[in-house]
């Protein structure tokens, strides 16, 4: 029999008293159920395996996956294709009739793309606009912040275990609860501006006016997701071997030589993968904003999501059809942007 | 060792198996239901004394978010998932939907006095000539402004309604502004809500519909008022809190008005509850009658309706439970315990339960209110299309607000936004 | 200047206490003021009265007023103390507030109402942890049944997520056939598109099922996690295939080899994995409100809600609730914060 996670642990165990003493007679019993389920599930698998064939059983180890996946994601996919093309407020697929390229003709209808005012969908514009800004300004700070941390972290100094997980911590958090407890410091008669009135201030309009309540979304996602990143990066710095930077400064490297020409090289495959991940994330974001601002002032923090979901969902209107349409306009940015960014990832590679 | 934990793993299987057993019980009903104040205890307290009485129904209230009436019981019940009975604030999303109780109650006669016609009419489809009864107002309301007297005689400012029938908003602006001149808090503020909005406007002298069914926007009494709210902000008379800093949903200046902040509050008759809990007697405040202006003198009429659904498998069950909450003793109940403006028109006086004389006041003053609405105000409420007016007037003129858009653009977006959403309706 | 390149090329296993390590600490502390404080203050706030929390400027504590039963009065009066214009100070119980005048009494002399300016007084208070908003949030909904729906929906959903995820990754990763690459494809490509975008029609998918008002309905659809089955194949192409095929020459089958070899060796994936799933499912907002309209079936993320009515915030509620919601993912992280800071720095995304 293969070696099982049971008998590794017997080996590492270490006789006195720790936790793992206390809870051994749980562990004994949880393995002996595991034993139990795997005999079970060999005893049903086994003949199966005998007809398909070993590497046929590939086909039952993704099925499940597989046909969750394709039900609930995959088929609503196509299914919001299809609705793009058609019209009306009806929620069944068979109830609304084909408008053809209706509601992507009356998403690009502008009369100068670069002033949203001119556009029959304002708001799509505005809020592809402003995606567009908090995308850039996000993930540049973000990675920014990850990375300082992220070294931070690297140089080994005591309590860095703590740091690391306090540093985690609000990525534990959910969306709703992030807005919620920023609303509560930022609000006209909230903490920061106690502050600054204690420091003899004015009250600043943090959620009122449209540039700060932009600046505020953007801190506060940082504030809520970095702390995955710099994890992510701490393991890219880890991987780094340590006698690159000896060697470097036995050839008499500055510091800033060897971080330019062995650091960031070293992370450029870590970095990347944080990018594209925190790209994706940045474009998508909703729920946090939703419970924040709602979108205000005005449409100053309206992004693409949102407006795909008021325009389908909330404001009492349903246009599915828009929705859709403005959900495979923002599908196909995406998908552009990951292109763009393989593409570069690949010639980075190459060089 | 294998067998025993073969048998373990059979063991737990037949626990789970056991564990899931079906029982025996009355039927059951489900009523969607959102809460603004204590309807959800006073309705949980009517209901229980009708299950004493009828053994064989058990009513089951899932008290919702305001949000999600709004937003996902329209998908429910379109996707064959409505519950038995709701509390709707908008009765024109589910027409055709809805359950005839007609014939199940015991007497349509009843329902028909009691319960106004253009309620009634509300629930059925547009253009429908029928006598279907789909359900009845639970709740009748009508905005109009609430003042802090208190602020006002500290300000040394008269009151305009005291000494005049007929005040105007711009009346009312000037003299909101004095107080907040000199006491320092907010002048005057007006919940975010386009429902909110169209009293006033028409008021101004604003009309939204035409003889021959069409909707515009854009006239002098619509203009007159929007820019009225445009100079509330663009003053700091209104705190900007209400209308710039609540995103896409509906907002109310109640906060303000509670902590003594705000000297007039455009509102309406269901916050009289509120302000009776949480002001009760800390400064006088009081309900005046809407302002007077080139349309006349209105607000608008509003409120919720409480629903059937004809997906019910036990429509005769549900039509004992509505008959039950329309009788007269038991609606009767229901409205002086929650200080509502009964939709009921056969209760004579009332005995509100409430011992704070501004909120008797104020309820006296909103029931004089009721009786003077305008056509406009009528055909906006109940003629089903209030649902594509109010939000592009409420969107769009926060925009004018934070100055994305001029106040010109924002009347030809908002008139854009209603015809768009009126077409699409009409499509389906 | 030296100092940040030092910081910026330090690699780790120096003993001695540089500048750069001073200006580091620094930064790690100023990093972990602003990652707790705001949590801090949200638990601060929750046990502060309505009042309290809508009063400016808000104070760090919560405090309480110190009030006394007064002869004549029903309830116990709030005491205040009272600067009169002469200077001189008394202690004073507020009968009731009218506008900017208040009228008080002397609790020896509880006859004589004295009418003072509200600026003259001010509130006797001590420091107070109090629970009220915890038990007045508690009792006003079903908290402990809709804890348990949460509770149900985390763990099977998770269970599942880790089962069927690891199944496909172990597929996807350790086998050779037709269809992987476009499987691989579109579980990437999947990665790109938000659950708000398709929710209309995924509400269609579940309704045609029948499985609204339907714990599986919140528990199935998301089981299927592009991030998981990414996470773990990423993984367990670090497994060492030579491990499997001695196992096949020993006569073990696929599902042996996939239960007893890798999931043991794929541990600190799945503990990543499993956090996330936990903390994704237990946060789950949207979507469980669109699936869930009976009330028996809510979970907490849901009746936390239902306090936002339409008129008004009841914040001291909220703000107590929103608490009891990050207790628990507290709890779970501060037990397993190693395993799962670790666990994601070693599982990486390679």
């Amino acid at each position: 029999m293969a070696p099982s996670a049971r008998a590794s642990d017997r080996r590492t165990h270490r006789p006195g008293f720790s936790l793992r003493t206390l809870f051994s007679p749980i562990t004994w019993l949880l393995s002996l159920v595991y034993d139990g389920i795997v005999n079970v599930v060999d005893f049903i698998m086994h003949p199966l395996q005998n007809v398909l064939g070993v590497r046929r059983m590939a086909y039952i180890f993704v099925l499940p996956n597989l046909l969750i996946f394709a039900i609930f994601i995959l088929l609503p996919m196509i299914l919001n294709f299809y609705y793009a093309f058609t019209g009306g407020t009806n929620l069944f697929p068979e109830d609304r009739p084909y408008v053809g390229m209706e509601n992507l003709n009356t998403l690009f209808t502008c009369g100068n793309f670069l002033d949203p005012n001119t556009c029959r969908a304002d708001i799509f514009w505005r809020a592809l606009i402003n995606t567009g800004g908090y995308v850039v300004s996000q993930v540049t700070l973000t990675i920014l912040l990850s990375l300082i941390s992220a070294l931070a972290l690297n140089k080994g100094l005591i309590g860095r275990g703590f740091f690391r997980s306090a540093f985690f911590y609000p990525v534990l958090l959910s969306p709703v609860v992030v807005a919620l407890i920023w609303k509560w410091i930022l609000q006209q008669d909230g903490l920061f501006n106690a502050l600054i009135v204690s420091l003899g201030g004015d009250r600043q309009p943090f959620l009122l006016s449209a540039q700060w309540a932009q600046a505020w979304v953007v801190v506060i996602s940082v504030w809520a997701q970095m702390g995955f990143y710099t994890l992510i990066l701490l393991a890219g710095l880890q991987a780094i071997p340590g006698e690159l930077y000896e060697a470097a400064s036995i050839d008499g490297a500055s510091p800033w030589q060897s971080f330019r020409s062995i650091t960031l090289p070293m992370l450029m495959p870590t970095m990347f993968v944080v990018i594209v991940l925190s790209i994706i994330r940045a474009v998508q974001i909703f729920d946090q904003v939703f419970a924040f601002t709602g979108g205000g002032p005005g449409t100053a923090t309206t992004y693409m999501v949102q407006y795909i979901y008021s325009v389908g969902f909330s404001n009492q209107q349903n246009q599915y059809g828009l929705a859709s349409a403005a959900s495979l306009v923002m599908a196909f940015a995406l998908l552009l942007l990951t292109a763009v960014q393989l593409w570069l990832g690949r010639r980075n590679e190459a060089t | 060792m294998k067998k025993f934990g073969v048998l373990v793993v059979l063991a737990l299987l037949v626990v789970g198996v056991l564990g899931v057993q079906a029982q025996d019980s009355p039927v059951e009903l489900r009523i969607a239901w959102y809460d603004d104040g204590n309807e959800g205890t006073v309705l949980r307290d009517l209901l229980d004394r009708f299950e004493a009485d009828n053994a064989d129904i058990r009513v089951i209230v899932d008290t919702v978010p305001y949000q999600t009436i709004l937003d996902q019981l329209p998908l429910q019940v379109e996707a064959g998932e409505a519950p038995d009975m709701a509390r709707v604030s908008a009765g024109e999303r589910y027409r055709g939907f809805y359950l005839d109780l007609r014939p199940y109650v015991a007497d349509p006669a009843y329902w028909e006095a009691s319960f106004p016609a253009a309620v009634l009419q509300w629930l059925r489809e547009s253009g429908e000539e029928s006598d279907a009864l789909y359900g009845f107002p639970n709740q009748f309301t009508v905005t109009g402004p609430f003042i802090n007297r208190t602020l006002f005689e500290q300000a040394g400012v008269d009151v305009p309604s005291d000494s005049s029938d007929a005040v105007t908003w711009e009346q009312w602006t000037e003299a909101a502004a004095a107080v907040a001149e000199v006491t320092g808090v907010y002048g005057i503020a007006i919940d975010r809500s386009g429902h909110r909005v169209a009293g006033p406007a028409f008021t101004e002298g604003a009309t939204f519909f035409a003889e021959d069914g069409s909707v515009t926007i854009d006239t002098p009494g619509f203009r007159t008022f929007a820019q009225l709210l445009l100079d509330w902000h663009s003053s700091g008379l209104t705190p900007a809190e209400v209308w710039v800093g609540s995103g896409g949903t509906y907002a109310a200046g109640a906060p303000f008005f509670i902590s003594g902040e705000l000297a007039v509050y455009m509102s309406g008759s269901w916050q009289i509850g509120n302000f009776a809990t949480n002001i009760g007697d800390a400064f006088d405040w009081e309900a005046v009658p809407n302002p007077t202006g080139d349309g006349g003198s209105t607000g608008m009429p509003g409120g919720t309706a409480f629903v059937a659904f004809a997906q019910t498998e036990h429509p005769e069950e549900v039509a004992r439970v509505m008959d039950y909450l329309a009788s007269e003793d038991i609606y009767r109940e229901f409205v002086e315990r929650t200080l509502f403006i009964p939709g009921h028109q056969g209760l004579g006086e009332l005995d509100y339960q409430t011992d704070v004389p501004a909120a008797q006041q104020s309820l006296q003053v909103f029931a004089a209110e009721a009786l003077k609405l305008s056509d406009q105000a009528y055909e906006l409420q109940y003629g089903g299309e209030a649902f594509a007016i109010n939000n592009p007037i409420r969107d769009r003129l926060t925009q004018a607000i934070t100055g994305e858009l001029t106040l010109d653009d924002a009347i030809a977006r908002i008139q854009e936004d209603v015809d768009a959403a009126l077409a699409a309706a009409a499509a389906s | 200047m030296r100092t940040v390149l030092d910081f910026l090329t330090n690699t780790r296993g120096r003993k001695r206490l540089t500048y750069s390590d001073l200006l580091t600490y620094l930064y790690l502390m100023l990093g972990t003021l602003l990652m707790f404080g705001p949590v801090v203050w949200l638990v601060l706030s929750s046990f502060k009265s309505q009042t309290e929390i809508l009063s400016f400027p808000p104070r760090l504590l919560p405090y309480r007023q110190e009030t006394m039963a007064v002869e004549g009065y029903d309830e116990p009066l709030a005491l205040y103390n009272v600067t009169f214009d002469d200077g001189t100070t008394r202690q004073l119980a507020q009968v009731r507030r009218v506008g900017i005048e208040a009228q008080m009494v002397d609790p020896a002399n509880p006859t004589e109402v004295i009418r003072v300016n509200i600026n003259q007084r001010a509130p006797l208070e001590y420091i107070y942890f109090g629970l009220e908003n915890y038990e007045e949030g508690i009792t006003s909904f079903d908290f402990l049944l809709y804890l348990w729906n949460s509770v149900i929906v985390t763990f099977f959903a998770t269970i599942l997520t880790l089962l069927i995820n690891s199944m496909a990754a172990f597929a996807l990763s350790k086998y050779q056939f037709r269809g992987r690459d476009t499987i691989m494809f579109m579980t990437i490509g999947t990665l790109m598109v938000p659950l708000s975008v398709i929710l209309i029609p995924v509400f269609l998918v579940i309704t045609r099922i029948g499985w609204n008002n339907n714990l599986l309905g919140v528990i199935i659809p998301a089981a299927a996690t592009p991030t998981g089955v990414f996470l773990l194949r990423q993984y367990m192409l670090t497994i060492p295939d030579e491990l499997i095929d001695s196992a096949r020459i020993d006569g073990a089958s696929e599902w042996r080899i996939y239960l007893q070899i890798i999931l043991p060796l794929a541990r600190p994936a799945l503990a990543v994995l499993a956090i996330f799933s936990i903390m994704w499912r237990w946060n789950d907002f949207l979507w469980p409100l669109i699936v869930l309209s009976r009330s028996e079936l809510f979970t907490l993320q849901i009746g936390l809600r239902t306090f936002q009515g339409e008129l008004n915030v009841e914040w001291n509620l909220v703000l107590a609730m929103t608490v009891l919601t990050l207790l628990p993912i507290t709890l779970v992280f501060a037990f397993l914060q190693k395993y799962i800071t670790s666990g994601i720095a070693t599982t990486g995304m390679k």
